[in-house]
């Protein structure tokens, strides 16, 4: 393979890989707006996402098939039903910590994530489940690239749903509340807005970005188990953090630009892809070491 | 809910005044040395290999302890220094034929120098940041071990020696037994001792305000440091221990899970308090134990009973006066 065709492939998986960081970092970025914490069980949201999409894929294959419409359906209503299922952890677990320390608020978004983790475990067992699609194997040529049907679709999803939450939180009533409520919680609820829906709106549309990319992972991928979300949890945190937490847009781009680092360190000489992993957490320390701010986001002079 | 709370603090209040009296106090603590010593030979060799892991938590949980409950640092990735200490062991006396005595220190050592570079350049940053960033590190560690020769890949080491102690071959799992009991006691003795010293003040001091301990003269990065170098070397010599009891590594040991359940064991005892933290990790361990015949649900059972500690008693089960919060 020539060095162009090695760029233009490894492009293609980056901007895979990076859609689905970016929706997930999404949800990371936004929970961290609106009440400033790390969402350790986003990355199990993704995984609960990616095990209803495929029983609703089960449930209303046989009525529209399972290639992409089929998954659509299926990815709308496990994203309805993680949205769900996000905002009553946030009723449930987070809501009555908010004024607790900061440290007792993070081990609670722990054993969050390791009730989803189990709960999942102890349901399928720990195997794999696979996730059975009609996906067909077509795609353009371009040359010498080959970028399939289903990776075009991927992105253009990822891409709508972005842009569809850009408008919402930039254009309308709810979103300017919700801008409002990340930068001052406390004189929001005095000027009338609230706070409480805007904190359960939030976590909705997390838990749902989260839900769309665990359904579009397992379907793209083929197989989904109780532990997937984990390291894609702390990418996605990565990414956010790249992109500056807190910000939209840097979440988005975060994701990208993860994506496509880790497509791109694979083909370092010496650095295969075992190493991938290691190579995104050692970004992300060194990010937070050089810049915790991230390339969007506004300094904090915040302290512990 | 405030008068049943005022209740039970005059409750363990009084009880705690009980154990204040010296012979009280002496007096526990030698029927608990009593009930370590016969332990092997009352309940047998399943009790004792169970008791020597509970035992081996109450070490790291208390090196977590340092730097969690002491210094109010959160850490997601401390399996990663119970992982340097384990494989300094394992391959300096694999591969370079050194004595168990001799790698010890290198693993100290080594620990040390791993709580150094991870610390120095992250300990500014907030604690949340500082969390994700232990936990990136503690995952580069696995994955180096899971990549590197040195460390044997996927599959670890194996055929680690059981070290000799004057005369005496430290070999079966009651020698193993009585190892761990030492080492526990040991860390018992040197939490305490951190606890009312001046580093032990100063942590105090950082983790309740650290712009005024700072304005105060305490080196605020120095003294996190410091807690996290001590933490790191607690759990190497842990590790060290781990590695000639079992003989083989591999790095699925030293998962996040495992720093979770280390973690666990710190919380859900009572942050910072030292019995409290000794408590937690005999939950840790003989919790799901005792859960067994639950089977495949007993791990989602433990993460609840932890997510109602958290919700319900965020201070831990035996919290230490004075800081409900």
């Amino acid at each position: 393979m020539s060095l162009l065709d090695i760029i233009s492939h490894q492009l293609v998986n980056g901007l895979v890989l990076g859609s689905f960081y970016a929706l997930v970092a999404l949800g990371y970025t936004m929970i961290f707006g609106v009440i400033k914490l790390l969402n350790f069980a986003h990355g199990d949201l993704y995984m609960v996402g990616g095990f209803l999409g495929f029983l609703s894929l089960s449930a209303v294959s046989s009525v529209v098939g399972a290639d992409w419409p089929g998954i659509f359906v299926a990815m709308f209503l496990s994203m309805i039903a993680v949205g769900f299922i996000g905002v009553v952890i946030e009723r449930v677990a987070y809501h009555p910590m908010l004024a607790a320390p900061r440290l007792s608020i993070l081990i609670t978004a722990l054993a969050v994530s390791l009730v989803l983790q189990n709960t999942v475990l102890a349901l399928t067992g720990g195997q794999y489940t696979a996730f059975q699609t009609d996906l067909g194997f077509g795609g353009l040529n371009l040359g010498s690239l080959f970028i399939s049907y289903n990776q075009m679709v991927l992105v253009a999803t990822a891409g709508v749903l972005m842009i569809a939450l850009h408008l919402f939180v930039n254009r309308t009533q709810f979103g300017r509340a919700m801008r409002a409520v990340s930068i001052d919680m406390d004189m929001s609820q005095l000027l009338g807005i609230n706070v409480s829906a805007v904190i359960a709106v939030t976590f909705f549309i997390g838990s749902a970005l989260a839900a769309a990319a665990g359904t579009m992972a397992g379907a793209y991928y083929g197989s989904i188990w109780y532990f997937m979300g984990f390291l894609i949890g702390l990418k996605a945190f990565t990414a956010a953090v790249i992109g500056g937490i807190g910000s939209i847009p840097g979440a988005m781009l975060g994701g990208l630009i993860l994506g496509l680092l880790e497509a791109f360190g694979t083909q370092i000489p010496f650095i295969g892809s075992e190493w991938k992993d290691v190579f995104s957490f050692a970004v992300l320390i060194l990010v937070l070491v050089l810049k915790p701010t991230g390339l969007l986001g506004k300094s904090e002079q915040e302290r512990m | 809910m405030s008068q049943h709370d005022s209740v039970t603090t005059r409750l363990s209040a009084r009880i705690a005044a009980q154990f204040q009296t010296p012979a009280v106090r002496w007096g526990g603590i030698a029927l608990i040395l009593v009930f370590l010593a016969v332990l092997p030979a009352v309940f047998g060799q399943y009790a004792t290999v169970i008791m020597t892991n509970a035992l081996l938590y109450v070490v790291l949980a208390l090196g977590l302890n340092v730097v969690v409950g002491f210094a109010g640092l959160l850490d997601l990735g401390y399996a990663a220094f119970f992982a340097v200490g384990a494989y300094t062991i394992g391959i300096l006396t694999l591969e370079f034929g050194v004595n168990f005595w001799l790698a010890l220190p290198c693993a100290v050592v080594g620990a040390a120098i791993a709580g150094v570079i991870i610390g120095g350049p992250t300990l500014r940053l907030r604690s949340d940041y500082l969390a994700i960033v232990t936990l990136g590190f503690g995952e580069i560690v696995r994955f180096s071990a899971r990549n590197l020769a040195i460390t044997g890949k996927a599959s670890g080491l194996s055929g680690i020696g059981q070290p000799w102690l004057f005369g005496w071959h430290i070999a079966t799992p009651t020698d193993f037994y009585y190892v761990f009991c030492g080492l526990a006691i040991g860390a018992v003795i040197v939490s305490l001792r951190l606890e009312d010293s001046r580093l032990g003040r100063a942590w105090l001091y950082v983790r309740h305000d650290e712009d005024v301990a700072e304005a105060m003269g305490i080196n605020r990065v120095a003294v996190k440091l410091a807690a996290y170098v001590i933490g790191a070397i607690f759990a190497a010599i842990g590790g060290a221990f781990f590695a000639a009891n079992l003989g083989a590594i591999s790095p699925e040991s030293f998962s996040f899970t495992q720093s979770v359940l280390i973690l666990m064991a710190v919380i859900l005892g009572g942050m910072g308090k030292i019995p409290g933290v000794i408590l937690g990790a005999f939950i840790v361990i003989l919790g799901p134990e005792l859960l067994r015949n639950l089977g495949e649900l007993r791990l989602m059972v433990f993460a609840v009973m932890l997510l109602l500690i958290m919700l319900f008693r965020p201070s831990g089960i035996w919290p230490k006066r004075g800081t409900r919060s």
